[in-house]
């Protein structure tokens, strides 16, 4: 088990390196001086001209590059030249934020996917498998910012019920948190549910047809039993996996529902450090987001191992 | 009973909401410290926190802040200021000269302060007495006075600034009338009332808010659903649909910026490569194939005054000598003639923002009814500022948002050595006049100044000036006291919730 985690580890240092070298080269070929781009509509050349200095955006690559990496080595991911914040101090205001509107997302999505596939499923060519179908198309061609402004247009403008935008921290107000949290979190979930019924649908079909359901239903079982204690067990096998990893790309995904909502997460932290050119607002959070999903990957490595017997030999 | 317990809960509840103003920003601002501020956006959020020496009313006079009148040296070169007696900081230290000179100093020797440009011109700054300043110039400068209105003439605290270094914008000490609370980048910016203020009975909101919301549909639902009181830059598509509910006012002011197209005339080789660029007929006939009402009506949904020049027809230094010219295609067609090329080609730089892409689109096809082929090269902001500085581009869609004086948005674009002249324009003749302006106070004398370089500058068209768009707000009918400047600001003295 120890070897086989420091096996796991020895090969992640070498990839959060070539992810560092990768965000890093990346950002160069954005077009746009950062120092004309930093310094405003006055574009002051003194201003410019101390931003490069300051950001060392005179000196060649691999200097920069190792002005970066010796201060993330020391822990600090520098500062934001936008607001003047330290961008570990933006990282860790802003991940709880996404973090909780992933989860909210992802439980939405399993609780509508799972539900609308089992049924269409079980009622296989009935109209609620058309209907679960209909359901799941609309769902994976409805965009996102759409779907979020329709939804504020009624629920918040039209009928008053939710606040439009905004959020609030769930240790002043739960409640007010909730309420905040809610449009947004089903817009994300809502496309990533049409993925979750369409797998759990194949999957349930595949278990339903198999020989030890039948033997079940034989035995005179319960059809409720059946389909949720024998089948839906064995069909969720492979939707967990796909909601293992769906949680990662919604972390990094909800940069449109956070824009719509004003959310202040790490989507829209991203979108405006890019649009800035706040270099080390770009770096520190690509590189945590590459980290945490590096870290989710090697849990699940992990809990593999401990579940299967075969790896272990 | 409890009928009236339920009345009593209601109106607390509606006084707490009166207590809180809150106000929807179209961008997150930038750093909160006046030396460094950079953005239009900051501006709004310094108004309710940061006062200034001087300020600016309805008509652009400058009127009193912090100073309580000022007065020229008899060779111009030297600006004397008289100090409000009694104000203070936020964190309890007074304003006095000494605080003034702090300030000025900061602004101008702070490594990369935004401010150096604007107060080039101060040679030193001297504490006369605890109440009087004197600020000391190279050379006489009419503009300084508005440049004392904006984030130059802001005051911070000593104090605060010196123990906070280049992090002050963090946790900003002004003297404005509210105070600094708390920021959550991207949320919200929260100020509360600040209890010593000099000019308290003005004040009328316990707290502000700020939240910038950048998509303007949602910055309207919440204004709609009742979770902002006052929003900034509302989408002029959406104002008739507001005027027609009494819950809410629009109000509308005229920038103090403008609208234009930047041609490259000297900025590169680029600007002999292409008709444009190389002769003046051919711009003159694609100002003449521009219909500029119709460009408001089309782009704008109305929501701008049509101008040719650096400041908008209602303003007192916009030159009366060269009026706006009425569209003429066939005037147009017949100077390409004469410039012997009957169909020019040109690109047309646009920054991906929607107002400039329809800009862009409208120009488009009025110049094509003149023979011009105009293809549109949309490119992001950052970038094209990029290209247009070093000269690469033919013609550029850009806006700038303006300054008090006309000299702020004249000479730093249309001088030989004007820092953002990206059209390459250099006439030592203009030069000479806006100089002039610079350096006379008689406002009569500089109009007649501005007038003189009008004529010229509408004649060799470095920069056809298109239009200068409206601010527009949109607040619940309740809130009142709203004043409307042109620069922009929103002025939180005198806001009162009904």
């Amino acid at each position: 088990m120890l070897n086989y985690l420091l096996q796991r580890l020895a090969t992640i240092v070498p990839t959060l390196f070539f992810v560092s070298v990768l965000i890093f080269g990346l950002q160069q070929l954005l077009p746009g001086d950062p120092a004309i781009a930093l310094a405003g509509e006055d574009r002051d050349p003194n201003v410019v001209a101390f931003l490069r200095a300051k950001f060392h955006l005179d000196e060649p690559l691999p200097v920069r590059y190792w002005y970066w990496l010796s201060g993330v080595l020391h822990g600090d991911l520098g500062d934001s030249v936008r607001i003047q914040k330290p961008v570990s101090e933006l990282v860790a205001e802003k991940l709880p934020v996404t973090l909780q509107l992933a989860t909210m997302a992802m439980l939405i999505a399993l609780v509508i996917g799972i539900t609308a596939g089992v049924v269409s499923a079980v009622k296989k060519d009935t109209w609620w498998d058309y209907g679960a179908n209909i359901f799941a198309l609309w769902g994976l061609s409805t965009p996102n910012f759409w779907l979020g402004i329709l939804l504020i247009l009624l629920f918040a403008v039209q009928l008053g019920w939710l606040p439009a935008s905004g959020y609030v921290s769930p240790f002043e107000d739960l409640k007010g948190n909730l309420a905040a949290m809610i449009m947004p979190a089903f817009v994300l979930g809502n496309a990533f549910a049409a993925v979750l019924m369409r797998h759990t649908r194949s999957a349930m079909l595949q278990v339903l047809s198999s020989d030890y359901v039948r033997t079940a239903r034989a035995k005179g079982l319960e059809e409720r039993v059946v389909v949720l204690k024998h089948a839906l067990r064995n069909a969720l096998i492979p939707v967990i996996t796909l909601g293992a990893l769906g949680l990662g790309e919604l972390l990094g995904g909800a940069v449109l529902t956070e824009q719509v909502f004003s959310i202040p997460g790490f989507g829209k932290l991203i979108v405006d450090a890019v649009f800035n050119r706040d270099y080390s607002v770009v770096q520190g959070v690509v590189l945590c987001t590459a980290t945490a999903y590096l870290a989710l990957n090697l849990l699940a490595d992990l809990a593999y191992y401990l579940v299967n017997p075969r790896m272990r030999h | 009973m409890r009928k009236l317990i339920f009345a009593a809960l209601a109106a607390v509840t509606a006084l707490a909401h009166a207590q809180t103003l809150r106000i929807g920003l179209a961008e997150d601002p930038d750093i909160l410290d006046p030396t460094m501020a950079r953005t239009f956006v900051g501006r709004i959020v310094f108004a309710g926190l940061c006062d200034k020496l001087l300020d600016l009313d309805e008509k652009l006079n400058i009127v009193p802040q912090l100073a309580t009148s000022y007065q020229w040296s008899a060779d111009n070169k030297a600006l004397t200021l008289k100090l409000r007696s009694g104000v203070t900081f936020h964190d309890g230290e007074k304003l006095d000269a000494q605080a003034v000179k702090f300030n000025l100093e900061r602004h101008k020797n702070m490594q990369g302060s935004n401010r150096r440009g604007e107060l080039a011109v101060v040679s030193s700054v001297d504490a006369v007495d605890a109440s009087t300043v004197r600020i000391n110039l190279s050379a006489p400068f009419a503009p300084l006075l508005a440049v004392l209105t904006d984030r130059a003439g802001m005051m911070v605290s000593p104090k605060a600034a010196q123990a906070a270094g280049d992090k002050f914008g963090a946790q900003p000490v002004c003297s404005g009338p509210f105070r600094f609370v708390e920021r959550v980048a991207q949320d919200r910016i929260v100020l509360e009332r600040f209890p010593n203020y000099w000019n308290k009975g003005e004040i009328h909101f316990n707290r502000i808010v700020y939240q910038p919301i950048v998509d303007s549909t949602v910055r309207l639902a919440n204004l709609r659903s009742g979770q902002l009181d006052f929003i900034e830059r509302l989408a002029p598509n959406d104002v008739p649909g507001l005027k027609s509910d009494s819950r809410f006012k629009v109000a509308r002011i005229v920038e103090i910026g403008y609208q234009g197209i930047t041609i490259n005339t000297g900025k590169s080789e680029m600007a002999q490569k292409n008709p444009l660029g190389k002769d003046a007929r051919v711009r003159e006939a694609f100002e003449l194939s521009l219909d500029r009402d119709a460009i408001v009506k089309v782009a704008m949904d109305g929501e701008a005054q049509v101008g040719n020049q650096w400041v908008a027809p209602s303003n007192r230094y916009y030159g009366k000598s060269a009026p706006s010219p009425k569209r003429n295609v066939e005037r147009a067609r017949q100077l390409l003639k004469e410039a012997g090329v009957s169909n020019p080609s040109f690109t047309l730089m646009t920054p991906t923002t929607s107002d400039a892409q329809r800009v862009a689109q409208v120009v488009q096809a009025m110049a094509k009814d003149a023979g011009f082929d105009v293809k549109i090269q949309s490119t992001e902001f950052a970038t094209s500022l990029n290209l247009a500085d070093k000269g690469q581009f033919e013609a550029y869609v850009l806006a700038w948002s303006g300054r008090a004086d006309p000299d702020g948005n004249l000479q730093t674009f249309i001088a030989c050595k004007g820092p953002l002249n990206t059209s390459g324009y250099c006439n030592p003749q203009v030069d000479e006049a806006i100089e002039k302006a610079r350096t006379t106070l008689d406002p009569a004398e500089r109009a007649k100044l501005y007038d003189a370089v009008a004529l010229q500058v509408t004649k060799d068209r470095p920069i056809v000036y298109l239009f200068h768009r409206h601010w527009l707000w949109a607040h619940c009918a309740k809130l009142s006291g709203l004043r409307t400047i042109p620069d922009g600001m929103v002025r939180v003295q005198g806001l009162k919730m009904n």
